[in-house]
């Protein structure tokens, strides 16, 4: 607990950078992350993450300690030519994308790697350090790495928040942008530079090989969230801070732990709450919204076969009918028939149902909407009567009052529909 | 890109396997390597299908999450298991000629990975060999192997456990990252000079057998890490392949000035 107050009450000067570095940090790369999953180039932070390594070994061995300017240049370069290679490549070559990409990244991992045991054989005292750049240790961030660091991540913020409208179209339709006179390949450029730096601040703190956790993400999270890109971002800079900020703290209270991937896990974490919680597009709000329709329609069904069966001109219709009428539904079946009842749609009476007044007016509409629709797509959209039904099958459930005003009054309130059965009316006799 | 993926995602499988097995000859490492490869698979799946989530992203959040996962395990558990951190970076192929299978004997039969190896080997040419036609098919046009009544799930999962037990023997020699590039980078530059699938395999195999030497040997020039160097010799190629192919076409066929019409 101590740890906890400690921590969170900035006592130690370090610990404010630390996290103030991180959120920075976070909220940058969720912005930058973002922007490329609606591009649907999520994979290549990924290939850019690994690319960074012989950039950041090269930058160590020309400056001989870990300067972070040499660190941050020899990364940024290094990630350049990845992403260059990669788009090179892609125009080429035949290769398919995720071929392209691990090829890239597995590469330029491998020459850092080989750089990385050149220097670890060099025996150099400072190259303990560079490990921290594999799984990153935010606890090392110092104050003039934080000026860094920070300073791009704001640079990076800045930026994709004045040119919003700019990486918006390039993400969502760059042909029209470039129709209307954008210059497209001046914007991607400056787009793929803010990538790049967005993975070369992010190795300090998370590590190469997770940084495109960070990128991917709280992107992918947040989407479930909101159809708005402004809110979007706000949704993905705050998932990003806030794990970033107790993956700080887990790797501050157990000392031997790699910020990374605690950072990775509460972010991960955050994603699938979103996948599966989130309303409206969340797996289980969408099973509950599909379990609830399937429900609705199957209601309107026996509905309206009871309807068909009194136009027939029977007075009442025997329960073991409507069983027939659905096989293999059964226990649905007989689970709508109790839902009908205590709605007060319907009575049964020794197994015979009938109609309250309520319900013959619901099944009446369904019944309505129904050859309603298909009178409009006879008259209007000229299709066959015979092949109305199975559109007007599905509209009837989801047809609402106001467009059913609508079609009553482009048809002038039709009697009859194409298979010259009667549109029935709540005025009408039963 | 799944080989990606699945390389870095059966390492929590493997230092659960050597925290079970205490060592890292057990049949536990590869059981949970391979079971952590199929719950890849089924999770990228999932969040495809279920949860309507694009296929990259659902790629690039799994295999990070289970890594992650991994690391962590690796350093809770890393007085009790002899795995440390660069060991999955990187492995060390230099170290392994000291692992030596003994019998009870007390006969010495050589290095126990190149066992692995050779069993590695077997067994994935095995597969091919046998499933040859169905692989071809289903990675070529999956819908049609469902509609002339081939299993292609079942055979995608197949590949899929033999993508991740291939990592898993490779693990201890290349490490969990460097793994992808010896089985994405041939198949890929071999893909840039040939059409033909029986030629590409073998191909892949030649370029396979040379990156390893090749890169065996300069290794030992500068003094550095065998796999790495490797997969850098493997890089060199494929970028000089692609660099040649993609000039090629220009000085072979392309003409600055037109041909003259034909005249009549």
């Amino acid at each position: 607990m101590s740890d906890f107050v400690y921590f969170f009450t900035f006592q130690d000067a370090s610990i404010a950078f630390v996290v103030i570095g991180i959120i920075l940090l976070g909220i940058g790369s969720a912005y930058v992350g973002t922007y490329s999953f609606l591009d649907k180039k999520a994979l290549l932070g990924d290939a850019i993450s690994h690319a960074v390594l012989p950039g950041i070994c090269l930058g160590f061995m020309l400056a001989g300690e870990k300067n972070p300017i040499y660190i941050v240049s020899g990364a940024f370069l290094s990630g350049a030519l990845a992403t260059f290679l990669t788009s090179w490549l892609k125009s080429n070559t035949r290769l398919s994308d995720d071929a392209i990409i691990a090829s890239i990244l597995s590469i330029f991992f491998g020459f850092g790697i080989v750089f990385l045991t050149v220097i670890q054989k060099s025996g150099n005292p400072e190259m303990a350090g560079l490990n921290q750049f594999i799984f990153g240790n935010a606890i090392a961030i110092l104050e003039e790495d934080l000026y860094i660091y920070g300073g791009l991540a704001i640079l990076i913020i800045i930026t994709l928040s004045v040119f919003r409208k700019e990486f918006s179209m390039l993400v969502f339709n760059a042909d029209f942008g470039k129709s209307i006179g954008y210059p497209m390949g001046a914007i991607r450029l400056v787009f793929n530079v803010l990538m790049i730096l967005a993975v070369v601040i992010g190795i300090q703190a998370i590590g190469v090989v997770l940084m495109a956790a960070l990128l991917i993400a709280p992107g992918a999270a947040a989407r479930f969230w909101t159809d708005n890109l402004g809110k979007l971002l706000l949704i993905a800079g705050a998932f990003s801070a806030i794990s970033g900020i107790i993956g700080t703290y887990v790797s501050f209270v157990i000392p031997q732990m790699p910020t990374g991937p605690w950072v990775v896990v509460f972010l991960s974490i955050f994603a699938f709450v979103s996948f599966l919680f989130a309303p409206k597009k969340g797996v289980l709000s969408r099973f509950v919204a599909r379990k609830h329709y399937l429900k609705k329609t199957h209601q309107d069904h026996l509905l309206k076969s009871i309807f068909h069966g009194l136009e027939g001109g029977k007075k009442t219709f025997a329960i073991e009918e409507i069983y027939e009428a659905f096989p293999y539904k059964k226990k649905d079946t007989r689970h709508t028939i109790t839902n009908l009842i205590s709605d007060n749609l319907i009575t049964v009476d020794q197994g015979l149902i009938t109609f309250t007044p309520k319900g013959k007016s619901e099944a009446k509409r369904i019944v309505r909407l129904h050859r309603l629709w298909e009178l409009y797509l006879n008259e209007y959209m000229n299709i066959a009567p015979d092949h109305v039904h199975d559109s007007a099958e599905k509209l009837e459930h989801i047809l609402t009052p106001e467009l059913e005003a609508l079609l009553e009054n482009r048809l002038n309130y039709p009697k009859l529909d194409p298979h010259q059965e009667t549109i029935p009316r709540d005025t009408d006799e039963l | 890109m799944t080989g990606d993926a699945i390389s870095h995602a059966v390492l929590p499988g493997i230092v659960i396997g050597f925290f079970v097995s205490g060592s890292q000859r057990g049949l536990e490492v590869i059981i949970g390597a391979g079971l952590l490869g199929i719950l890849t698979t089924l999770i990228i799946n999932w969040l495809k299908t279920k949860a309507k989530v694009q296929l990259d992203a659902s790629i690039g959040i799994t295999f990070t999450l289970l890594f992650a996962i991994g690391i962590i395990l690796i350093n809770m558990l890393a007085y009790k298991v002899d795995l440390d951190q660069e060991c999955v970076l990187y492995g060390e192929i230099a170290y392994l000629p000291i692992d030596l299978w003994i019998t009870d004997a007390g006969f010495s039969m050589g290095p126990r990975i190149t066992y692995l190896a050779i069993l590695n080997l077997v067994l994935v040419s095995g597969f091919i060999f046998l499933l040859y036609k169905e692989l071809s098919i289903t990675s070529f046009d999956e819908n049609f192997g469902i509609v002339i009544g081939l299993p292609a799930g079942a055979i995608n999962l197949a590949l899929m456990s033999m993508v991740s037990y291939t990592t898993v023997s490779s693990f201890e020699a290349v490490g969990a990252i460097l793994v992808v590039a010896l089985l994405v980078v041939p198949p890929a530059t071999a893909f840039l000079w040939t059409k033909k699938l029986t030629s590409l395999i073998k191909l892949t195999c030649g370029l396979g057998i040379f990156i390893a030497l090749a890169g065996y040997y300069l290794a030992y020039v500068v003094d550095s890490s065998i796999a790495g160097m490797m997969v850098a010799v493997g890089g060199v190629v494929f970028l000089g392949s692609a660099l040649i192919k993609s000039i090629r076409p220009n000085l072979l066929f392309g003409t600055s000035a037109p041909g003259k019409p034909l005249e009549i």
